[in-house]
């Protein structure tokens, strides 16, 4: 039995968000989100019945991101875009709690934030993400490590994420 | 590491962009034609009450008591599982059964899609929607009405199997004794839907005791 599409939407709508949002600017992000649930749902009758929709619905999101990237910004490519800062999430009128957080995933390296993204926000296990990645599952962890090592020491640096005494 | 799925906490804002992102996926998936079973759900002085559709019509109403996701997933089971929350497409049957709760309406002007019904009980079920605003028939009678007076018991099922109860009134129908029967939404929804097309209907005492 197929659980009705909306549970999907329900269950994995933020983890969806959230790897979008690290991956493009809030418009962009939209989109690709948007672009991502409706792919699934012309699909989603012949999905078998064991795989694993998170991550099923996360390679989804990754393409459309890759999508809208080169619909809006050829010359950017996530793959590519290595050790550049991220593509956005500067607009000051988003009222997020957590901008900040995404603000700096946004600024990792290319692949650290990929794998930060799939890993902490889209919930996707090592070996998922190295089969997205086509990489070694050890690769994706270290990549990971390097990542959270990363937002930690940038994180720490601001006012605003210190720990209340 | 724990390598099961993560559920992470939406915060409000979150929240509030999803709500959004929802409205906008039902509304594009429409568009597309990727939606084959919408629904919502309603408050009513008989508990909310599931409201499903196809193209068709409306194809399932359910009581609270009937456990709604377990309904959902019947649903996903026998017509499609592409079904989608869809706070808009069921605006005109929402507001006639507030209008049927209200008093004033007394019939209901709604495709319906009995696609989830055998034939012998679609004709039951279709049967059920001439039974008048107050009245009621017996078990027999509507076997009698049908021309199969004969099978009274198959009448029974096809009433306790209705997928969609209120708009087909299957609680107009009762034992031949003027006992309540059975009903999928508990004998209490049953009696309070009687007593609201005739406030002189009193079947419930009697059957109590």
């Amino acid at each position: 039995m197929q659980a009705p599409f909306e549970r999907i939407v329900q269950d994995y709508g933020l983890n969806v968000l959230r790897v979008c949002r690290a991956l493009l600017d809030e418009h962009r992000a939209q989109d690709a989100w948007s672009e991502t649930f409706l792919a699934a749902l012309k699909a989603y009758p012949q999905l078998p019945e064991e795989a694993n929709v998170l991550a099923w619905l996360v390679r989804i999101a990754r393409n459309k991101a890759i999508d809208e990237l080169r619909k809006h910004k050829p010359e950017i490519l996530i793959d590519q875009d290595m050790d550049g800062p991220g593509s956005g999430m500067n607009r000051p009128d988003l009222q997020l709690e957590n901008l900040q957080l995404w603000h700096e995933v946004n600024q990792l390296p290319g692949k650290q934030r990929q794998v930060v993204a799939y890993r902490y926000l889209g919930g996707m296990s090592y070996a998922q993400i190295a089969e997205i990645l086509s990489g070694s599952e050890a690769a994706a962890r270290r990549a990971g490590a390097d990542g959270i090592k990363n937002l930690r020491a940038r994180l720490a640096d601001q006012e605003l994420w210190r720990e209340q005494p | 590491m724990n390598e099961k799925n993560y559920r992470p906490q939406a915060t409000a804002a979150e929240m509030q962009a999803l709500d959004a992102l929802h409205g906008q996926l039902v509304e594009r998936a429409r568009a597309f034609e990727l939606v084959d079973v919408a629904y919502r759900v309603v408050d009513s002085p008989v508990g909310s009450l599931l409201l499903a559709s196809t193209d068709a019509g409306l194809v399932r109403v359910a009581f609270e008591s009937e456990g709604h996701d377990r309904i959902l997933e019947l649903l996903s089971e026998k017509l499609s599982p592409r079904i989608l929350r869809d706070k808009t497409s069921l605006d005109g049957t929402a507001r006639q059964l507030d209008e049927y709760f209200a008093g004033t309406r007394h019939s209901f002007e709604l495709p319906v899609d009995l696609q989830l019904s055998t034939e012998f009980r679609r004709q039951v079920q279709l049967e059920l929607g001439h039974i008048e605003y107050g009245q009621t028939r017996s078990y027999a009678q509507l076997a009698q009405q049908i021309g199969k007076p004969k099978a009274v018991r198959a009448v029974g099922s096809a009433c306790a199997t209705n997928p969609i109860p209120i708009v087909l009134p299957c609680h107009r129908v009762l034992r031949t004794d003027g006992s309540l029967g059975g009903y999928l939404g508990g004998l209490q929804a049953k009696t309070e839907l009687l007593k609201l097309e005739n406030p002189d209907f009193a079947g419930s005492a009697a059957t109590l005791f």
